[in-house]
């Protein structure tokens, strides 16, 4: 599977579900700062290309699991979007009925055992729906998404291990965006987090995660590779975060981490951008991508007005769901 | 009724229940030698599909277990001693007790984790703990403390029923005591605690391991001429307080018996719930049996020192027999 075989309806139809997550965030940022989501948001902005590039290989029986900074993930994967940002409105109508919140948006119907709150949380959750659909005799597959930070978690190093030992349906996505949270990467991670899979003899690959046509490329590659029972591979995608590690942060750091000259250069090659420009090279015409443009506009402003008016929970269900 | 060791009787149970139930599957370290007996021949029987040895990596398995759980399996996730539910503490924490809830109920986490907990053999204090009211405060997670191999048997077939993560949690180098086992389909509900003994003079509610030096216990204050009403909870989430404060109606004095460090101890639990809901009901002060604040030493002089035995459990009933004025 090579970027080249992409066909110019795919690669419209991923550009658009990236526009729907830039939206999203985009308006995420501004109720946010205006006050009118309950609790922090960590945003996606410059990454989207990782989530959809990725979930285009994937049905509803694939399972995903992702981070703290998980809207794009949940966005790329399901269409309940209007459900998913009532959840970080924390209304009645959330997907989780206002009991997650941003870190924590779900569609199990969907296959998204969720964001999670915890660096690098996900990957043994994949690993064990990995686990599952081998021994069910499935052709389905777990993908996790964590960031360059949970690449220096104990855990990945358990779960690559067991994933080499079983052959396991797992493709672990890391996507380096520059930053542990508050710490350039280089400063907390020794070198190369696509490298870890190797003494495994997990296949690790570095790959442009700007790039929606490599990614989707790279991970088509593994996740057909995981669904013939070839096991399990690394990738990492390497992106930029263009957002802070959470919206409003600049209210309580004291000083800076990185120059806003440095945002500015990375975002010339953003992954909306790039997708544009290779829309045009495959001749799509501006009109046609105006248009779908328009079409999400209208939709998330529906999702967001749904969100804001949907009611609060009643307080009783704060004492439901903790057991089945 | 045959009469089977502990460890007999938790094997009977998964493998009846893995005969039953295909979705099951087996997680653990060393699952297919089974140091501890319990896991013993499910791999010859289930095959190496169902039944996986995992290496020594706890933060991965008990993570799996969820992620295996929450998309159509249901899953046993051996830890073999308790002690190792710290080092994969983050994912019971973090995600089996608490995805359900978070995801606004969309997920069933049908999980049961096996461990061996508490002292009495030497192995000193990483091996030793008792952790139960640790995961008590996580409030997803249900457990089981079977004292007997009959409630061993019927317990574990419980929780491998239910569609929560349920800890079993066993009594370290007990796995061989004898006892009566019902055959087949026998279950015995989560939350349903069992009088041991019938008494009218004082109430103990002893936990798991310490239900057997209560039983001896029972029969010294019975040569004494008092006579105990002991109550094994079996499970302490869902704890059975409507049985405990029905018999503490009937004695009106409570000694509770917990193999835990005392504070924050499940018989801390236990006494502060008795006494907010049947304080009216008491004669004479709780009394609490359990770890003094200390790890678990190795020489067997200085272990014997520190775990709750008959004779504790004696001189704290006495205590409050005494006090309310119980003949004796």
């Amino acid at each position: 599977m090579s970027a080249q075989e992409i066909s110019s309806e795919r690669l419209l139809q991923m550009y658009g579900r990236m526009f729907r997550i830039r939206l999203v965030e985009e308006r995420l940022a501004q109720v946010q700062a205006a006050g009118e989501l309950p609790g922090p948001v960590h945003l996606y902005i410059g990454q989207e290309a990782i989530a959809v590039g990725v979930c285009a290989h994937l049905s509803d029986q694939d399972w995903i699991c992702s981070t703290h900074r998980g809207h794009g993930h949940f966005l790329a994967k399901s269409d309940e979007f209007q459900r998913m940002v009532a959840e970080v409105y924390g209304r009645a109508t959330g997907v989780c009925g206002g009991k997650g919140g941003s870190m924590h948006v779900a569609d199990v119907s969907k296959g998204i055992l969720g964001a999670n709150g915890i660096v690098g949380g996900g990957i043994a959750l994949a690993a064990g729906a990995a686990l599952s659909a081998q021994t069910r005799g499935t052709r389905n597959v777990a993908v996790v998404f964590f960031g360059d930070g949970a690449a220096n978690q104990g855990v990945l190093f358990e779960a690559l291990n067991v994933a080499a030992l079983w052959s396991l349906p797992l493709i672990l996505v890391c996507e380096n965006n520059g930053f542990s949270e508050f710490s350039p990467t280089a400063t907390v991670t020794a070198g190369e987090i696509w490298n870890r899979a190797t003494p495994f003899g997990v296949p690790g690959r570095s790959v442009d995660g700007n790039d929606v046509r490599e990614v989707w490329a790279a991970a088509g590659a593994a996740i057909e590779r995981a669904r013939s029972g070839g096991g399990a591979t690394l990738l990492e995608m390497r992106t930029y975060r263009l957002r802070g590690h959470v919206e409003a942060e600049k209210s309580f750091l004291s000083k800076s981490y990185r120059s806003d000259a440095e945002v500015e250069e990375r975002r010339e090659r953003e992954p909306l951008r790039l997708a544009v420009a290779a829309l045009h090279g495959a001749g799509v015409t501006a009109d046609a991508i105006a248009k779908l443009e328009e079409k999400e506009r209208v939709a998330v402003q529906a999702a967001f007005e749904y969100a804001a008016e949907s009611p609060w929970p009643e307080p009783g269900a704060a004492f439901e769901h903790m057991f089945a | 009724m045959a009469k089977k060791r502990m460890v007999q009787a938790i094997n009977e149970a998964i493998t009846e229940e893995m005969e039953r139930d295909g979705s099951i599957i087996v997680i653990g370290e060393d699952v297919h030698i089974s140091p501890v007996g319990d896991t013993r021949g499910l791999i010859e029987r289930f095959g190496a599909s169902r039944v996986r040895n995992t290496p020594i990596s706890e933060s991965v398995m008990s993570g799996m277990a969820v992620g295996a759980a929450a998309t159509g399996s249901r899953v046993i996730c051996h830890l073999f001693y308790g002690n190792f539910i710290y080092t994969g503490f983050d994912a019971i924490a973090n995600q089996a007790a608490k995805l359900r809830y978070m995801l606004g109920g969309q997920v069933k986490l049908p999980i049961l984790y096996m461990a061996m907990i508490g002292g009495g053999r030497s192995v000193a204090a990483q091996h030793s703990d008792s952790m139960h009211p640790m995961l008590m405060n996580l409030g997803g997670i249900k457990i089981v403390m079977p004292a007997s191999p009959g409630d061993a048997k019927g317990l574990a077939k419980a929780a491998l029923r239910d569609d929560n993560p349920v800890f079993l949690l066993q009594a370290a180098g007990r796995g061989g005591e004898l006892g009566e086992v019902p055959e087949g389909d026998y279950t015995i509900p989560l939350g349903k605690a069992e009088e041991k003994r019938a008494g009218d003079d004082v109430t103990v509610v002893a936990i798991g391991s310490m239900v057997k030096p209560a039983l001896k216990a029972c029969d010294e204050l019975a040569a004494r001429g008092i006579s105990v009403s002991l109550i094994d909870p079996r499970t302490v989430v869902p704890m059975d307080y409507d049985a405990i404060l029905a018999s503490v109606a009937r004695t009106g004095r409570l000694v509770v018996v917990d193999e835990a460090r005392k504070s924050c101890s499940a018989a801390s639990e236990i006494a502060a719930t008795v006494a907010e809901r049947g304080f009216h009901l008491l004669k004479a002060p709780i009394g609490r049996v359990a770890v003094e604040d200390v790890a678990i030493p190795y020489s067997p002089v200085l272990e014997k020192a520190v775990i709750p035995d008959a004779a504790r459990i004696v001189d704290a009933v006495l205590k409050i027999a005494v006090s309310g004025g119980v003949p004796r």
